[in-house]
């Protein structure tokens, strides 16, 4: 039944969870699959490069993503993201703290079975 | 050999947090059998430099301003029911906090009541401010000749342990790692050795857990249609059983609202970790990279797989110094054709701070277009499709040492009451003194911990 006419644009937070912490001028933010069977497709679309791309009008410089099979989740952490940090940043969240729905936005394809409010058919 | 079970409850995951959620979570371990305790975390990376700063001004205090507000509606059931207190609360003044506390119980009739003060974390009664200054800091930041308004050590569980040992029911630190409010108790109670490093970290682990408060419980989690929580208002502060095998069950208090599922439970987890092979603390590096999270019953959570490594021979301090100000002023514009009124009120303002001279950094936001998500530079919203109608508030920041320049900035926001753009109203600004923090790694050997120690009188 699952063909390629399954897959939809969707957002990510159609498949996941997500909390963002701060150290420093440094945001980490997990990602966390409502269904197990998505996170083999979240380390295939929610790569290093994209999630940087998503960070650098912030002054983001480096991503790295940690995988945790077991959970399963994936954590990124974003380097400079945080215009300073909870010390220095203008911006009104100092901590980052509502980063967690700025990735939550990102595009990614997915089967419909996995999205928790699929279009219509 | 039985499991013995030691229950952890959490009254406060933050200084600011709910001050009624310990009372569920108290009235619950008072009905359960074996070793209980309670424990707040109220002290945050930058909260002991403010606290330090109370203190300068009235030498009484420094210790959590929240203090009373927590203790006193669940310090004479504590006390009757034999469950233990262990907090950070003492903050730039454990014995201050420690005096309030038996002033309260005093007044409690917790006559006998035990108070443990666990002091060594302030890197003052070891080192000359020019020794901590010295230091190269893990951000970088030179600390040079600023004035260092605060510098402690995060310590680990022992003392903790020891103080209990030594009797006390409530045990009142400075800064200590969080994670060790949890990790003391279960060492005392479960006789875990310094190196049993596996056993360290399952209870680093829940006490990673427990350390926000309702943050595990379904606080700070809820999404309307995507992860719903029961009764948010009356969220339930959660529970750890933790057994001497170092098995970990979360779960919350009876009679409230929230939940505690595996999803609540990853992303509590996850909460301010980066590599998760390699979580440091004082008393152990945590790897939670194989954990496995399982469901066990309702609102009862299983959590295995924490794996350790031996501690470092470091210790983590911050050391904060003066950051001097940070000026925030608001104005709203509503109605028909209000973004482009906004737009034009950070025009002016933008023009205004050339034409003073402003030379220290200022950010613009609109409010009601994107603002926390943008960048510094991103200018209020210009570039994004909304609407021209609305109800839009215009937002400047600015910091720096000159506090005059600060304060004329928010004051050109004010003057745009009259002098800016057609209906600005519900003007508001803040003036705030900055601290800003560095991390510094010390040999552990250099700190001496010491337990004072005081009993209630009759």
């Amino acid at each position: 039944m699952s063909g390629m006419s399954d897959i939809q644009e969707t957002r990510l937070h159609e498949v996941a969870h997500a909390r963002a912490g701060d150290k420093g001028n440094r945001s980490n933010i997990s990602l966390i699959p409502y269904k197990p069977e998505t996170y083999a497709l979240l380390l295939e679309q929610v790569t290093e490069v994209r999630v940087l791309e998503l960070f650098a009008h912030k002054g983001a410089t480096k991503v790295t993503r940690y995988e945790l099979p077991n959970l399963p989740a994936l954590n990124f952490v974003i380097d400079d993201a945080l215009e300073g940090g909870v010390n220095a940043a203008l911006n009104l969240d100092q901590h980052g703290k509502t980063l967690s729905y700025l990735l939550l936005g990102l595009s990614v394809s997915m089967p419909r079975a996995l999205i928790l409010h699929p279009a219509p058919e | 050999m039985t499991n013995k079970i030691v229950h952890i409850g959490c009254g406060a995951g933050f200084s600011g947090d709910r001050v009624d959620a310990s009372i569920p979570v108290v009235a619950t371990l008072a009905k359960r059998q074996g070793p209980r305790y309670l424990i707040f975390e109220t002290l945050a990376e930058r909260t002991l430099a403010l606290a330090q700063k109370h203190r300068r001004k009235d030498p009484s205090h420094g210790y959590s301003p929240f203090l009373e507000a927590y203790i006193r509606p669940i310090l004479k059931t504590c006390h009757e029911s034999g469950i233990g207190i262990v907090s950070n609360f003492g903050a730039a003044n454990p014995m201050g906090g420690a005096a309030k506390i038996a002033e309260i119980a005093r007044e409690l009739s917790c006559t006998g009541l035990k108070i443990a003060v666990v002091e060594g974390d302030d890197l003052f009664q070891f080192l000359s401010e020019e020794e901590i200054s010295n230091y190269p800091t893990i951000e970088g930041l030179e600390i040079g000749d600023n004035e260092v308004v605060a510098a402690n050590a995060y310590l680990g569980a022992r003392p903790i342990a020891d103080a209990l040992a030594q009797g006390a029911d409530v045990v009142v630190v400075g800064r200590c790692t969080d994670p060790a409010l949890v990790l003391g108790p279960l060492v005392h109670e479960l006789g875990w050795p310094e190196d049993d490093w596996e056993r360290l970290a399952a209870g680093t682990m829940a006490g990673h857990l427990l350390e926000c408060g309702g943050q595990v419980t379904g606080a700070y989690f809820a999404d309307p249609g995507y992860k719903d929580v029961p009764d948010l208002a009356r969220v339930g502060f959660p529970i750890a059983e933790v057994g001497s095998d170092g098995s970990l069950i979360i779960t919350k208090a009876d009679d409230t609202g929230g939940l505690v599922s595996a999803q609540t439970v990853k992303e509590q987890l996850l909460y301010e970790i980066h590599d998760p092979a390699n979580y440091f603390t004082a008393d152990v590096i945590l790897d939670i990279s194989q954990v496995k999270v399982e469901e066990v019953g309702p609102d009862r959570v299983r959590v295995s797989g924490a794996r350790g490594k031996p501690r470092p021979d470091t210790l983590k301090a911050t050391v904060s110094i003066d950051g001097g100000w940070m000026g925030e002023a608001e104005m709203s514009y509503a109605g028909p054709n209000a973004l482009k009124r906004a737009q034009l009120a950070v025009d002016v303002l933008k023009q205004r701070c050339r034409e003073i001279g402003t030379n220290c950094p200022v950010r613009f936001d609109i409010l009601g277009t994107v603002s926390v998500h943008d960048g510094d530079g991103g200018g209020g919203g210009a570039a994004g499709d909304w609407p021209d109608d609305g109800d839009y508030r215009v937002r400047v920041a600015s910091r720096g040492h000159d506090k005059e320049g600060i304060e004329r900035i928010n004051q050109e926001m004010l003057s745009l009451y009259c002098s800016g753009p057609a209906a600005g109203g519900g003007f508001r600004q803040h003036l705030t003194d900055q601290v800003q923090t560095a991390s510094i790694l010390v040999d552990r050997t250099l700190l001496a911990t010491r337990i004072r120690m005081m009993e209630v009188a009759a």
